[in-house]
């Protein structure tokens, strides 16, 4: 809508960085350090070999291997079971966080909350890991009770901040003033949400949904420490493989994840945007 | 008096808005306002930013609660009722629009609230596009109009659910100057149709006597004047108001005498004559404000039809007119506005000796 003149432009290009000499290389360097082992994994996860490192022929063996091991098969359902739960129960609980810290009166302690809330990513997950280890412990003996639950408690704890951090952007950047609108025109509070704030907020739900059934999928530490037997994550069993040697059927797996992340992460980034 | 309060389309009863814990620390928006709007009236609150007008509309939408006082709509108390219990619609400064909804559905919003059947729903939805000239826009998304259409979506929608007073919050401000004029007449049109009692704010005087029935001026949270477009243009009772609207001179001079709303003057520049007397200025035999609009002000040929004579200081064109400045014995500056048509004018230029006349009833004292 804003008419940027031919001279407003010219200078907008002065600044823009991607004009300045030797960008285009940094660029490039930077994403083929980032993104040249992954793409030898993929590559690799198509050898005909059982060799990770010397290319013969390509065949999807392996993939049909990795899709008939009863281990991977098994490990892949835990993972999927805990993501979409965990994914679920925090996107539940970091939009009600996210309301709460943005559509409310000021109130004491709003700040902490908010640090509170978003803690847990700076404490290091290790200590996360321990301290969980032994709370649902003292738990465990206290009630007998024992099962998958904890290690989706423990999922479902670590994705909120995730899950919150979107949430809580996009309801910051939404005008105030739709909400009383609604309001003005006699909508309750609670219809307010359902056809106004709710809406509005889908992108940043499914963003943080997406970012939280993620973290989740690839969370080690946390789930070393805190899964019982039976329990094996995808990434637990991978890493448990790992130690008896590579095979391309790890890579297969692992080219599966990937598919699976940059899906999400499309989604994610696109979502936000079509409002923009 | 009694009998006109009673049927007030808003009567507000001493009403203060204060933010933080107490007057004296806190901030106080509005200072014990009374203030009653007729029903069918537009009524327009004016004043430079953070004066408490929007505060006032904010306080009749429900949308904050007084700190003291209360507000009745229609005879009804409104104190401690949600916005969405208030039979009150504001249309907001930047329309705030549903952006997932269409202009129809934008429209509808507020009539499904209401429970509505769905055909008689249809049908004001094609009602109020009408009155606001959007037929053809209905199943738009939102983010697909002008700032404009935007505007007239934002009335339409607000007019929908017929509410008893509409609110429009500084609703032209963010228009170009062209639709600005535009929707002026449109605003007062689609008032003069509806019914309806506008409360309308803005910062911006010109727009205020441009369609308001009766305006009130407000400054730090207290209401300077109320009065028709011209009673505050002509008489304005305080030196603020008479500052914030329009371009006007203000005079020292003496209160001679006082009869009721009438006195006489003697002005440091010599004239002697009739004024406006403002109900709070008794200062009998003291030293007062004395106001004159540049447009009541016009050059006579000879020294002796003359009420006042001085030195022109400086001159600027204004297209449709000239303004001078006029330098008087006493040391005071005075402004003169001229329109360029007529004949038999005489041009003046910076330096020249000019004799002024003063229209008659035009001086206004102003209290502080």
């Amino acid at each position: 809508m804003v008419d940027v003149t031919a001279a407003a432009r010219k200078k907008v290009k002065d600044i823009d960085l991607k004009h300045q000499p030797g960008f285009s290389q940094i660029a490039w360097f930077c994403i083929a350090v980032l993104y040249a082992p992954i793409a030898v994994l993929v590559l690799f996860s198509f050898n005909e070999n059982r060799s990770v490192t010397i290319w013969t022929q390509f065949s999807l063996d392996w993939y049909v291997k990795a899709w008939n091991n009863e281990g991977i098969q098994h490990a892949a359902l835990v993972s999927l079971e805990v993501a979409l739960v965990a994914m679920l129960l925090s996107t539940i609980m970091a939009t009600m966080a996210a309301l709460v810290t943005t559509r409310t009166a000021p109130y004491r302690g709003m700040n902490v909350a908010v640090a509170v809330i978003n803690q847990p990513l700076m404490v290091p997950e290790v200590v996360t890991a321990v301290a969980t280890l032994i709370f649902f412990a003292i738990i465990k003996q206290l009630t007998g009770i024992s099962g998958i639950g904890y290690l989706i408690a423990a999922h479902t704890a670590f994705c909120v901040p995730f899950a919150y951090m979107p949430i809580r952007a996009r309801l910051e950047d939404m005008d105030l003033s739709l909400e009383q609108a609604a309001a003005d025109l006699y909508a309750p509070p609670f219809k307010v949400f359902r056809r106004v704030t709710l809406p509005l907020l889908m992108p940043g739900i499914l963003a943080g949904a997406m970012l939280a059934f993620i973290v989740s999928l690839d969370d080690v530490i946390i789930t070393l420490f805190v899964a019982g037997p039976g329990e094996t994550t995808l990434p637990l069993y991978i890493l448990g493989q790992i130690r008896r040697g590579v095979t391309p059927e790890i890579n297969a797996v692992s080219t599966v994840f990937v598919g699976i992340s940059v899906v999400l992460v499309s989604f994610i980034f696109l979502s936000g945007k079509d409002k923009k | 008096m009694s009998d006109q309060t009673a049927t007030a389309a808003i009567d507000i009863r001493k009403t203060s808005k204060i933010y933080g814990r107490d007057r004296d620390t806190g901030v106080v928006a509005l200072d014990q306002v009374s203030l009653a709007i007729a029903d069918n009236e537009f009524f327009t609150l004016l004043g430079p930013s953070g004066c408490g007008k929007t505060t006032l509309l904010r306080l009749i939408a429900g949308f904050e609660q007084p700190t003291e006082g209360e507000i009745l709509l229609f005879g009804e108390h409104l104190e401690g009722l949600p916005p969405y219990k208030r039979p009150v619609n504001t249309v907001f400064q930047h329309y705030a629009l549903f952006p997932h909804m269409t202009v129809a559905e934008n429209i509808s919003f507020g009539l499904e609230m209401l429970n509505t059947p769905a055909s008689e729903i249809a049908d004001t939805v094609k009602e109020v596009l009408g009155l606001v000239q959007m037929e053809t826009l209905a199943d738009r998304k939102t983010d697909q109009l002008s700032g404009g259409q935007q505007q007239r979506v934002a009335l339409a929608r607000a007019l929908a659910p017929k509410p008893k007073v509409l609110l429009l919050d500084e609703p032209l401000s963010a228009l170009d100057f062209k639709l600005r004029k535009e929707m002026q007449v449109e605003l007062k049109r689609l008032q003069n149709e509806t019914g309806i009692t506008f409360i309308f704010v803005t910062h911006d005087q010109e727009e205020a006597l441009a369609m308001s029935d009766r305006v009130a001026v407000m400054r730090d949270g207290l209401i300077l004047q109320v009065g028709n477009p011209n009673e505050i243009y002509d008489r304005p009772a305080k030196r603020f108001v008479a500052d914030f609207i329009g371009d006007i001179n203000i005079l020292k001079g003496k209160l001679l005498s006082q009869d009721g709303a009438q006195a006489t003057v003697k002005l440091e520049a010599g004239y002697e004559g009739n004024a406006g007397l403002p109900m709070d200025v008794t200062n009998l035999g003291g030293e007062v404000s004395i106001a004159i609009r540049p447009e009541q002000l016009s050059f006579v040929a000879e020294a002796g039809a003359a009420d006042l004579s001085g030195s022109i200081q400086h001159i600027s064109y204004f297209g449709s007119g000239f303004d001078y400045e006029i330098m008087l014995p006493g040391g005071e500056t005075i402004m003169l506005q001229l329109q360029n048509r007529g004949a038999g004018k005489r041009a003046y230029s910076v330096g020249d000796q000019a004799h002024i006349a003063i229209s008659e009833n035009s001086l206004q004292i102003l209290a502080d």
